[in-house]
């Protein structure tokens, strides 16, 4: 029934018409918004089981795919498809985006709007993903900030208007240069077909060009250092749910560019410019490591935590250059790098909802306000440090396995490669566990402590059904990396053959 | 013989018991669950009796197979699966055995702790984390099984979550291991580099080929792949193991229960890096100077920790300081190719110091939770069970000849004295006088706790009773291998066939085997020999020493304080490690985050790039928005101005 691909379609737009559902219906009847948007969002991910279970994870060929023209003047398609590196992603925004809608249920301001920008969102992120022409993708990517700026511009902290402005200038003027090669390549080539660009020749200049625009795209979005300070902001003034949206999948949009775009496209280039994103990212899991250590509100420390385990994934993704010029095991670099990504996606998600457990009863996230909320909130405590230790890279959970991959494999790079990497051990659980430490552990420290209540029968379900994941990934990743293998391996085909050479 | 499904029922039962008391303790009541968990690890240990049983027997083959495919990545195939013979075996029985009696005596001591279930539930996760340690067949799971512990520890530890010291020393320790497991990973991918597999059978069997391979780590300098191997993995044994200079997280986990001071010490977490070296013996007999490095870690430790135990006045850091000097000597047995003798060695500690820490948790519970041994004296005749079970683990723990310390430490002393790796010498000198320092801060003890004047005061005098049969049982179940484990395990595991093909050692490094042909005839003789040797005397000189300064006169004590004022100063300071790592690393890593924060992210990226650009635009626009007057003549003047340039242009 769902061979062709109007299974990505319903991907698509059922979240789109329930966001239109959610407006008009919703107005002003925030129960009906909340149970019409936890049904498309609940929709939205049972479409995701026909999409795994029909997904044949032993071809590298895009699945699910079909196209019609859309803009012919421009040789632009309406183009979706999927292959082992999109699939997990969708399955990671449905499943984030039914957590998000039932975590934001005690948001009281305009309830319809604010879920409906949700469902809008979840449409653009599984579009990106899906999208195989270049222009729709690039639509889908700057489409996707709308919804975003919306949610932290009416729904965010006090300094709302100073992040939203910096996370949408930063984030636009880093994809308008993504634009500009975008377009080069159409006229280069006179299509907007990602396959065919995979193929197409390019001399070092034009690569180079390229590939720079891409990395001022993507590293923004990732981000990496030095371009990520609008990413600890957006986070302060986002609400918990676009917090959590926003850590745990528009993040990955960086990384997913990376591999669609500057890896295959210019990979001659990405090999010139192999270290030096690598030290880039080896800045990022030392240096912000650091500097999350010295966070004094929970939700910039976690941001901060991103970004670090961000370089992770473009270490691993870059590491893959070196590997194959020294021989090495490139496949775990690029396992790892994707591995990180989904499990971030959750442990991220986890510990913003925590935070956003603590903030909805003492509308604070200051770590100094809190402290002993183990002693008034048992549950809670339970799930925040085991999210934390999972934050840390602790064996079993999720976190670790991407960790793990990536350390291992970029050894056989340089010894330094994986001593920076895995310093990460020493500063991901020490600004964890001492964020833990205070807010957690100890006396009661006010009234305000003392009188919390216990997480209630929805914010465990979120919670649990993270730490379900988190563990299930952690214990056996295998169903993942199998699903990723064949496209993987394509990736490293598609990166190991020189461009330059030919023109 | 070995059945994988009863392998699976030892590991995994106690996971399901921690996950029934931890989740549903409050449905199952306290006593629900203490009888879960205590069946549990029960079960475990009476199926890993047996296997050890069949293993004594020579009944049994070693048994290895992987149960699940972890991931495959690349080339690199990575397993969940277990590795069960001799060695295993040992460390299986002696972890099951330690925890299960830990399990009975905690419902004696945490009779009275709102945290019942929760303990119960963290025991015996611990005893699942060990043992997915010990039975791993693969260096993935052996890291899973170490940070597990490391957990575990972490949970325990902090177990009183309200003590600002609990949860300061299990955040310490967690940190101080992290690093330790930082050059065990680093370790673990140097591996895979070497061999292209985490299987430690294909890598045992391979182990050669890396010979004379060499790594770049500073360029200019080429070290040997296998000591770059082997060092980095001991870095995280020194984690576990607490060897200096990463022991500093041990005394401190004294913060969690006394139970947990048990497992931690005697048989879970801290042998964990004395069994992963013996595991790994095919690839530490490939490095001399690795050898040489473990051997001189542990004399260090051995000796210089010894010394700290001295002048402590809590009576669970004394036991604390003798558990990093004895792991000091495993670690000198380890680094003389003596690798049985440090299982040996490892197997007698856990159930004399199990014994010991429970003792002293029992005297804990007649004085309500005072620890000082200042305010205690004259214990004996109320408490004649602990009483006489701590004066076996004592024995057991200076080696009196004949108690089963004294095999143990004999013969890691002796092989240190035999062997002529670089440095051994000064590794047999710190054993040797680790004796006298082992028997002086055993024996001060004793002496200040059980004996001399009552000096608790009236309302804990009016208290003091024996303990409840559920402490008093484990302190006697574990008083009874204290005795006779040394008797009946020396000759198999140090001189018959029992590690055979298990431990590898090359036989130009293999001094327990010289002392067994020509030191060792049977138990009887070499205990009477023990009362010849070294050791005894220095032992004894302890004795006396103890005994004429506690007994005849205490005041000794202020002179001698006084007199090596400075010395005292040091030790009392514990060498200053503490202060030292928190000024340069604590204090120094959040110094440079604030830096780096403030400086970097906030001033230059935000303040000057960010923002500047912002201010910049901002600037501009607002200057060149002055030429926007509205005034036609302005306008027409600037298109008079412009065509008369343009012209210009055109014509030159």
């Amino acid at each position: 029934m769902f061979s062709d691909w109007s299974l990505l379609n319903a991907l698509i737009w059922v979240p789109i018409a329930g966001a239109l559902v959610v407006m008009t219906a919703g107005a002003g009847r925030p129960g009906l918004a909340r149970g019409l948007s936890l049904l498309t969002a609940i929709v939205t991910l049972a479409l995701c089981v026909p999409l795994w279970q029909g997904f044949d994870t032993s071809s590298a060929a895009m699945q699910f795919e079909g196209a019609v023209p859309w803009i012919r003047a421009l040789n632009i398609h309406y183009h979706l498809g999927v292959d082992g590196i999109s699939m997990p992603l969708v399955v990671l925004t449905a499943l984030i985006t039914v957590v998000t809608v039932i975590a934001a249920w005690n948001v009281k301001k305009r309830v319809h709007q604010f879920l409906a920008a949700f469902l809008i969102l979840e449409a653009m992120m599984i579009g990106v993903f899906v999208a195989l022409d270049a222009m729709l993708f690039y639509i889908f990517f700057e489409a996707m900030l709308i919804p975003m700026f919306i949610i932290i511009g009416l729904w965010g902290g006090p300094n709302r208007v100073y992040a939203t402005i910096k996370f949408f200038l930063y984030t636009f003027l880093g994809s308008v240069f993504m634009l500009v090669g975008l377009i080069y390549l159409y006229l280069k080539s006179g299509t907007f077909e990602l396959a065919q660009w995979w193929s197409l020749p390019l001399s070092m200049t034009e690569q180079t060009w390229l590939f720079v625009a891409f990395l001022l795209a993507f590293a923004v979005k990732i981000p990496m250092v030095p371009v990520h300070t609008w990413l600890p902001d957006a986070h302060v003034e986002a609400p918990t749910a676009g917090s959590v949206v926003l850590a745990a999948i528009m993040l990955k949009v960086g990384g997913y560019g990376f591999i669609r775009f500057s890896m295959p496209i210019t990979p001659d280039a990405s090999r010139e410019m192999a270290l030096f994103v690598i030290a880039l990212s080896l800045i990022a899991i030392t240096y912000i490591g650091l500097v999350a250590m010295v966070q004094k509100d929970m939700k910039k420390l976690i941001a901060y935590s991103s970004i670090s385990h961000m370089g992770f994934v473009t270490l691993g993704l870059f590491v893959s250059f070196i590997l194959l010029a020294k021989g090495g095991n490139v496949e775990m670099a690029l396992d790892g790098a994707m591995v990180q990504m989904i499990s971030h996606g959750f442990i991220s998600a986890a510990l913003f909802l925590g935070v956003g457990v603590l903030y909805d009863r003492l509308h604070s996230r200051q770590i100094k306000d809190y402290g002993g909320v183990a002693n008034t909130m048992p549950w809670f405590a339970a799930f925040f440090v085991f999210f934390a230790m999972a934050n840390s890279g602790l064996p079993g959970t999720s976190g670790f396995v991407g960790e793990f991959l990536v350390i291992v494999s970029s050894f056989q790079g340089s010894f330094w490669f994986a001593f920076f990497a895995g310093l990460s051990l020493i500063l991901g659980a020490a600004y964890s566990l001492w964020m833990v430490k205070r807010v957690i552990f100890g006396e009661v420290k006010s009234d305000a402590v003392a009188n919390l209540k216990d997480m209630s029968a929805r914010e465990f379900f979120v919670m649990a059904v993270l730490a379900v994941a988190v563990l299930l990934l952690g214990v056996w990743p295998e169903p993942l990396v199998d699903v990723m293998r064949p496209s993987i391996q394509h990736l490293i085909d598609l990166i190991s053959v020189t461009k330059a050479g030919g023109v | 013989m070995l059945d994988k499904n009863i392998l699976l029922v030892i590991a995994m039962a106690p996971l399901a018991a921690a996950v029934v008391a931890g989740l549903f303790g409050r449905k199952i009541g306290r006593t629900g669950a203490h009888l879960v968990t205590i069946a549990a690890v029960a079960l475990s240990f009476v199926l890993s009796a047996r296997i050890l049983w069949a293993f004594v027997q020579g009944q049994a083959e070693p048994f290895n197979e992987n149960l699940y495919t972890w991931m495959v990545a690349g080339d690199l195939r990575m397993h969940v699966g277990f590795l069960v013979d001799s060695l295993t075996a040992v460390m299986m029985a002696v972890v099951t055995f330690v925890s299960l009696m830990v399990h009975v005596y905690t419902i004696g001591y945490m009779h009275d702790d709102p945290g019942y279930q929760r303990f119960f539930s963290y025991i015996s996760l611990f005893t699942f984390a060990m043992l997915m340690l010990v039975m791993s067949n693969n260096f993935l799971q052996l890291f899973f099984g170490w940070e597990a512990v490391g957990l575990v520890s972490y949970l325990l530890i902090g177990f009183w979550f309200k003590k600002e010291s609990a949860i300061f020393a299990n955040l310490k320790a967690f940190l101080v291991n992290r690093v330790g497991d930082f050059g065990f990973l680093l370790g673990i991918a140097a591996i895979v580099m070497a061999f292209g597999t985490l299987d430690y059978v294909e890598v045992f069997q391979h182990a050669e080929s890396v010979v004379g391979k060499t790594i770049s780590i500073f360029p200019g300098t080429q070290w040997q792949l296998i000591t770059f191997i082997c060092i980095a993995l001991f870095i995280g044994a020194m984690g576990k193991s607490a060897q200096a200079p990463l022991h500093v997280w041990l005394p401190d986990s004294m913060e969690g229960p006394t139970p947990i001071s048990a497992l931690i010490h005697a048989a879970t977490m801290v042998t964990a890096g004395i069994f992963m070296v013996a595991r790994m013996s095919p690839l530490f007999e490939l490095s001399e100077a690795a050898l040489s490095f473990v051997m001189l870690t542990g004399a260090f430790t051995a000796f210089f920790m010894g010394l700290v135990g001295l002048v402590q006045n809590d009576i669970k850091r004394v036991i604390a300081y003798s558990t990093l000097s004895q792991l000091g000597y495993m670690t000198v047995a380890l680094g003389v190719s003596a690798y049985n003798a440090a299982i040996f060695h490892l197997m007698t500690h856990a159930f004399f110091k199990a014994l010991l820490f429970l003792g002293a948790g029992s005297v804990i519970i007649a004085l309500h939770h005072k620890q000082d041994m200042k305010a205690m004296g004259g214990l004996r005749k109320y408490m004649p069970v602990t009483f006489l079970t701590m004066w076996i683990g004592t024995l057991a723990l200076v080696g009196f000849p004949g108690f089963s310390g004294f095999f143990s430490k004999d013969i890691i002393i002796e092989a240190t004295h035999e062997s002529h790796r670089f440095g051994a010498g000064l590794a047999y000198a710190a054993t040797l006088l680790g004796v006298l320092i082992t028997a002086l801060y055993s024996f001060r003890l004793m002496y200040l706790v059980f004996y001399g004047p009552e000096r608790m005061d009236a309302h804990a005098r009016a208290h003091v009773k024996e303990s409840p049969w559920v402490v008093t049982l484990p302190l006697i179940m574990l008083a009874i291998p204290s005795v006779v484990i040394g008797w009946l395990a020396i000759e198999p595991m140090l001189f018959g066939d029992f590690f055979k093909g298990v431990i590898v050692v090359r036989p130009e490094h293999d001094v327990v085997a010289e002392i067994g042909e020509y030191q060792f005839h049977s138990p009887a003789q070499f205990v009477l020999h023990g009362f010849t040797g070294w050791p005894f005397w220095l032992m004894l000189l302890g004795l006396a020493l103890t005994s004429y300064i506690y007994l005849r006169r205490p005041q000794v004590t202020e002179r001698l304080k006084k007199t090596f004022a400075p010395l005292y100063r040091l030790l009392r300071n514990k060498y200053y490690f503490d202060e030292f790592y928190q000024k340069v690393f604590v204090r120094g890593a959040v110094r440079l985050g604030e830096t780096l924060w403030q400086w970097l992210d906030q001033k230059l990226i935000d303040g000057v790039l960010v923002n500047g650009t912002a201010r910049l635009v901002g600037r501009f626009s607002a200057a060149i928005r002055g030429w926007q007057t509205g005034y036609l003549y302005h306008y027409a003047l600037t298109m008079v101005l412009a065509v008369v340039v343009l012209v210009a242009f055109y014509i030159f």
